[in-house]
């Protein structure tokens, strides 16, 4: 598998706390049996009623457009656990999500395909999204094994849990071939339930 | 010291501990459903990969299905494509499914319960948050996202963090007029939306010990909306009574040994939590959300807050903004467009009796349109055969088929515009029912038929 180390490139403020999964990617368009596509509808709903400090929604602001890291709040991701939501904005292309906190299920979700999220304290998140905003050209470097992020003169403290951080530096994040590995233990484990399902 | 369920049930579910830090569990049934599957299926097609463990999957559809008119194919060709998609899965993996014909189908969250599939002691996953309401039944449920349904279907196993447990006491009698819903809504709101983020929530409390299975899954439901994966309930008398006899349950001749099983898997009195909280059930009232997610809600005796003062102002104002609320006005009184009853919420037969004993002898306000939907198609027969489809047709209801409906509107079943819901559901996210500005408005079935009944908010207590 890939591996996940360093990420680069220019960031996305999307302010606000609680931004839920159907904000990220209304439910319409989870119609469909794949994930091509899906960027295109990245904050569909929210981007019509948009606001904010050039007042359009940030997904629709010309310097903002190829970003690759995405700045937000706290638990961002919460709500449904559609995998669409991570899924849209990494098809868009953001490759790293940079928060004060995330949702269980969003922050499990964005792993499993190889976008991390990771988190900082409020106070540098601010000062991150305000760099953004002021500066969109400037170039954030978001580097997991050194656990910063660097953009313009900040150095950000960036955390990842420890396990998690090398299963993104040594490629093992997609976890299937993982679960497969020593299937017997699996079978094993299955036999000791003392409970069957008797589905047939 | 003791252990709660949630490590009982763990430890008897770990494979073992993988190198990245995460344990590898053993999930026990395995519920697949059409709009998060799809692309896990063509992963293992991919990689050549088997379902291994088929006794323990079993799916249905209930996302995308219409309401009204469930002939095949849909109009909708999209719903069409995604069911043609779910049959050929199931069909060349040889997943036992229950589809629209099939009496048994329903609402995954609905029928798992419903069937027996669900039982004490189980680790369950399936591809929706709303999973967390198998809990009741003193399981560990996940929900979880298309590639972790890809490793359940590949490996019945999940890769997961572990867990911190909250317990939730709810204490003494719940007041006239409040139910299961009430509570849940007032946990979140005093926990916050984000509160429960890395626990377990394990309700319990003489106020959850009395409840009934249908309660406590409309507890268990909104654990997520809470922030908390993993809500479960402890098994007892209640649970072993509710599972006896359904068509997945346990044998009559091994049903003692199972019961008692279950109940050793219940925390131990002598447990230690990472953190307990009170709920003192006599200070509820019935609950209605103001705002654009499950925290942000009062009492229906209360005003809509004020943003000056507030933490976050800006939040506020914005969520007031959305639903066309001016700071510090009362929610009683706020005119509803349309009232819905259904979701793997508050859809049971439980949550339909109590709506229909409200509504009965009553007619909903001539400028509302009210929806029931059943949770699955075998609550709908009982129903109908109860007479309760009857009351709700005569109040000016439209009784409909089975499906997750206008909780989110991914089937024709959506609010139109800026449309104002009273909805039993669980998610009053912007846009959540299928319009892009349409507003809903959280509260329990019988609050919900009271303001379909008065055409606005009303206190559901005036009408018992």
């Amino acid at each position: 598998m890939r591996r996940i180390a360093q990420i680069s490139g220019r960031a996305l403020p999307m302010r606000g706390n609680d931004i839920d999964t159907d904000r990220i990617i209304p439910a319409r368009f989870l119609r469909s049996i794949t994930f091509d596509g899906m960027e295109q509808h990245v904050f569909e709903d929210d981007r019509k009623s948009a606001g904010g400090p050039y007042n359009r929604h940030p997904f629709d602001v010309s310097h903002f457009q190829g970003a690759a890291v995405l700045l937000v709040n706290a638990n961002f991701g919460c709500g449904s656990s559609r995998e669409h939501a991570p899924q849209a904005l990494h098809r868009w292309g953001i490759q790293v999500v940079l928060g004060e906190s995330f949702a269980e299920i969003f922050f499990g979700n964005s792993g499993m395909i190889g976008m991390p999220c990771v988190s900082a304290a409020p106070h540098d998140v601010a000062a991150l999204m305000d760099l953004a905003e002021r500066e969109p050209s400037a170039e954030f470097a978001v580097d997991l094994v050194g656990g910063t992020c660097r953009a313009g003169t900040l150095v950000v403290p960036i955390a990842l849990p420890p396990k998690m951080l090398e299963a993104f530096t040594t490629g093992a994040w997609d976890t299937t071939g993982m679960l497969l590995d020593r299937f017997d233990e699996v079978r094993a484990t299955a036999s000791r339930l003392p409970y069957t399902t008797a589905i047939s | 010291m003791g252990d709660t369920l949630l490590k009982k049930v763990w430890d008897l579910h770990t494979v073992r501990q993988l190198p990245t830090g995460q344990t590898q569990l053993f999930i026990g049934l395995h519920l697949v459903h059409e709009v998060t599957s799809p692309q896990a299926f063509d992963t293992l097609r991919a990689n050549g990969w088997t379902v291994p463990f088929l006794d323990r999957t079993f799916a249905t559809v209930d996302h995308i299905v219409p309401t009204v008119e469930r002939r095949r194919p849909f109009l909708d060709v999209m719903a069409e494509d995604m069911m043609a998609s779910l049959e050929r899965n199931v069909r060349d993996y040889g997943i036992r499914f229950v589809g629209l014909d099939d009496i048994r189908q329903g609402i995954v969250h609905v029928i798992g319960p419903e069937l027996g599939l669900t039982q004490p002691g189980m680790t369950i996953a399936c591809g929706d948050s709303h999973t967390s309401t198998h809990g009741a039944f003193g399981s560990v449920a996940f929900g979880i996202g298309t590639s972790q349904v890809r490793d359940v279907l590949a490996s019945q196993c999940l890769a997961l963090e572990p867990l911190k447990v909250r317990r939730l006491r709810v204490t003494g009698t719940l007041p006239k007029g409040v139910y299961a819903k009430d509570v849940i809504l007032a946990i979140i709101q005093r926990l916050g939306v984000q509160g429960g983020n890395g626990y377990a929530y394990e309700y319990a409390g003489d106020a959850v010990d009395r409840m009934s299975m249908d309660e406590r899954m409309t507890i268990c439901n909104m654990s997520i909306e809470g922030g908390a994966r993993v809500g479960y309930v402890n098994p007892d008398d209640t649970t072993v009574e509710y599972v006896r006899g359904r068509p997945y349950a346990p044998p009559a001749d091994q049903f003692d040994r199972m019961a008692a099983w279950w109940k050793s898997m219940a925390s131990d009195a002598n447990a230690v939590y990472d953190d307990d909280v009170e709920i003192k059930a006599a200070d509820l009232m019935p609950i209605v959300t103001w705002g654009v997610n499950p925290g942000q809600s009062i009492g229906v005796e209360d005003k809509v807050p004020e943003p000056a003062g507030a933490s976050d102002p800006k939040a506020i104002n914005d969520a007031l903004g959305y639903m066309g609320l001016t700071p510090g006005q009362r929610i009683e009184g706020m005119k509803v467009d349309v009232a819905f009853i259904g979701s793997c919420t508050n859809s049971r037969l439980s949550d339909l009796r109590e709506a229909a004993r409200i509504v009965k002898g009553r007619h909903i306000a001539s400028h509302v349109k009210g929806l029931v939907v059943p949770g699955s198609s075998t609550i709908a027969k009982v129903a109908e055969e109860e007479g309760l489809a009857d009351v709700f047709r005569e109040a000016g209801f439209e009784w409909r088929g089975a499906g997750c409906s206008m909780c989110l509107g991914m089937n024709p079943d959506k609010l139109v515009g800026n449309q104002v819901c009273a909805s039993s559901s669980n998610r009053n996210f912007k846009g959540r029912q299928g319009s892009p500005t349409g507003r809903t408005l959280l509260m329990s079935p019988a609050m919900v038929a009271a303001a379909a009944i008065a055409g606005e908010v009303t206190d559901v207590r005036e009408l018992l």
